[in-house]
């Protein structure tokens, strides 16, 4: 075999590849919207995707309610009224601290970072008890306002996104600081004015992992929300899984679908910054 | 007026910590405290309503002595030591090969990184559970071939390989990670190779691999912790079953705590958890040394 000839052996096997993995990827998304369009006889009936007769029944049946006072609307509601408080705090929290370790010099900070370090590689599942008691103690636990979830957040607890802010920060010359020092600026008045503007791609990611994983988050409404009419989006599908599965696909699906469509368009309206502040901050996503 | 003067020497000295001490109040109460007080439970038979009835050692000689807990841990290893190399592979490997001149590299890169933005939701899991229900659609391809397919969530050999594919399926944060590093390898090498007649293979194997160690180490270790504390598939998917095949420990420190009220006994759970984690981490840093190459060292 030639060397051109072996390259275009190799370029047909790579694209083989990449399109087999990406049907791999795609079709269960694909096979999932469709099927949510079909009546609940179709959907194991055929691996295709595309329903026979189409039906909204699906999507009629999935806002309706199970009885009780939720249904999926407000548990949207209360999903985006625990995820939005949490993406502002956490984008300020997470700035403000990055900030006063980016760019100053004080006692005990290279300790203090080493601290904050090892908070990435403390498993949640060891804080989860006693942080449920505290909690319990804080009268934060089916809270209205769903403290336990949202307080921590003001405190820079997630310290991942801090990490990447300051990763980011490092890469961010200093001399336009030092030019409003000159002109008079305090250092509030830099963090707003200068370092902001300046970090505003990298604090979008931030925003748009805490959203994401905010929205998705399970365990977190699980252990703190326990009355159903605060259940969020997540604790409400899972509900109606256990509930309907066997007989109602279609509306299981239809619900599913409705819930990760907000998360669907942020993704798609943002993907280069997702993609960006992965491979920069090494943020997992 | 030189009380002002000390004032103000103290405030430019300690700014810094002005910025952080928001973070450093929250490290103190939701970090620390909690991380003492669950060693401390750890030792007592504490239940939730009934507050500390009694200390000792109750709880970890129950953990080495109840066939169920010992059956988590191992579920848990079998778990990690499946899922972390095999969604390692597959990253790797299929960033390797965007990174050569694909056509549409963006298309591909969006389709592979969906289900990792969306796999820790719940619409995911319920599709899960939809592809490999005894009906679903993994046996309807399978029947196109002509073999009958199992219930697969409910054969205790193969649910816990299930809740893996849904890990590996969601490669592609880890891909954009590598694809990031790939993009750093000089192309020089590749040419040098290639006119050398190295293969694709062989050049994948012999440069690519050793120059991005250091990546290849930072994805295993967040990989194994995140795999170690793996709870969202195992609940929502098979509830832990069937017969305990998929009862991951975590799953059963959320049992134990939040059903059964057991604080306790789940708080040594934890610790059990965590020091395995951290020996593995340890490990894993101690390995580097080994096989892991970083390029500053040697003054490349």
């Amino acid at each position: 075999m030639t060397r051109e000839t072996r390259k275009h052996v190799t370029m047909f096997f790579s694209y083989a590849v990449l399109i087999l993995v990406g049907v791999i990827m795609v079709y269960p998304l694909l096979w999932m919207i469709g099927a949510s369009f079909k009546t609940n006889n179709e959907i194991f009936s055929g691996i295709g995707f595309i329903p026979k007769s189409p039906t909204f029944s699906g999507y009629q049946n999935a806002m309706k309610s199970y009885g009780g006072d939720i249904d999926l609307i407000k548990a949207m509601i209360n999903t985006y009224t625990i995820v939005l408080p949490k993406v502002l705090f956490t984008i300020v929290s997470a700035t403000v601290t990055a900030y006063g370790f980016a760019r100053f010099e004080f006692k005990g900070k290279n300790m203090l970072f080493a601290l904050l370090m090892s908070t990435l590689f403390l498993p949640q599942v060891v804080l989860n008890v006693p942080q449920y008691i505290l909690f319990n103690k804080f009268g934060w636990i089916n809270h209205p306002w769903y403290l336990a979830l949202i307080i921590p957040t003001l405190f820079a607890t997630e310290t991942r996104f801090v990490f990447m802010l300051n990763q980011f920060l490092r890469g961010i010359p200093r001399e336009l600081e030092e030019a409003a020092k000159i002109d008079g600026c305090n250092a509030i008045q830099t963090l707003w004015y200068v370092i902001v503007p300046m970090l505003k791609p990298s604090i979008t990611s931030v925003a748009l992992f805490q959203f994401m994983w905010s929205s998705n988050d399970f365990m977190g409404p699980l252990l703190y929300v326990s009355a159903p009419s605060r259940y969020p989006a997540s604790i409400f599908v899972k509900m109606s899984m256990d509930a309907d599965s066997g007989f109602e696909w279609n509306r299981v699906l239809a619900m599913s679908l409705i819930s990760i469509i907000p998360s669907l368009v942020v993704f798609f309206l943002a993907q280069d910054s997702f993609v960006e502040g992965i491979s920069a901050g090494g943020v997992k996503g | 007026m030189s009380n002002n003067k000390g004032f103000k020497k103290w405030m430019s000295e300690n700014l810094g910590m002005m910025f952080i001490l928001p973070w450093l109040i929250g490290f103190l109460i939701f970090k620390v405290y909690p991380f003492g007080s669950s060693l401390i439970y750890s030792f007592t038979d504490y239940h939730l309503f009934d507050g500390i009835r009694e200390w000792g050692l109750m709880n970890y000689v129950e953990i080495f002595t109840k066939s169920r807990i010992i059956k988590a841990f191992k579920v848990t290893f079998t778990y990690a030591f499946m899922t972390v190399p095999l969604k390692l592979a597959f990253a790797l490997f299929i960033a390797y090969i965007l990174n050569f001149k694909i056509k549409g590299v963006n298309l591909f890169r969006v389709a592979y990184y969906i289900p990792s933005i969306l796999g820790g939701s719940i619409a995911i899991a319920v599709l899960w559970k939809a592809i490999f229900k005894s009906d679903g659609i993994v046996n309807m391809i399978l029947a196109i071939f002509g073999i009958k397919g199992l219930d697969w969530l409910s054969e205790p050999g193969y649910a816990l390989f299930i809740i893996c594919l849904l890990r590996v399926w969601q490669f592609g944060s880890a891909m954009v990670i590598f694809l990031a590093a790939l993009k750093n390898v000089s192309q020089d090498l590749y040419e040098a190779a290639s006119i050398d007649g190295a293969t694709k293979w062989r050049q994948f194997f012999s440069i690519t691999v050793p120059i991005i160690t250091p990546v290849i180490f930072y994805n295993l270790v967040t990989q194994l912790c995140e795999a170690f504390q793996e709870f969202n598939g195992p609940y929502i998917i098979t509830a832990g079953g069937p017969r305990n095949a998929t009862t991951l420990i975590s799953l059963l420190i959320y049992n134990n705590a939040f059903k059964s009220y057991e604080m306790g006994l789940a708080s040594a759970q934890a610790w059990c958890l965590f020091i395995l984690v951290c020996t593995l981490t340890v490990i894993a840093f101690i390995s580097q040394k080994k096989w892991v190459y970083y390029s500053d060292e040697d003054g490349r």
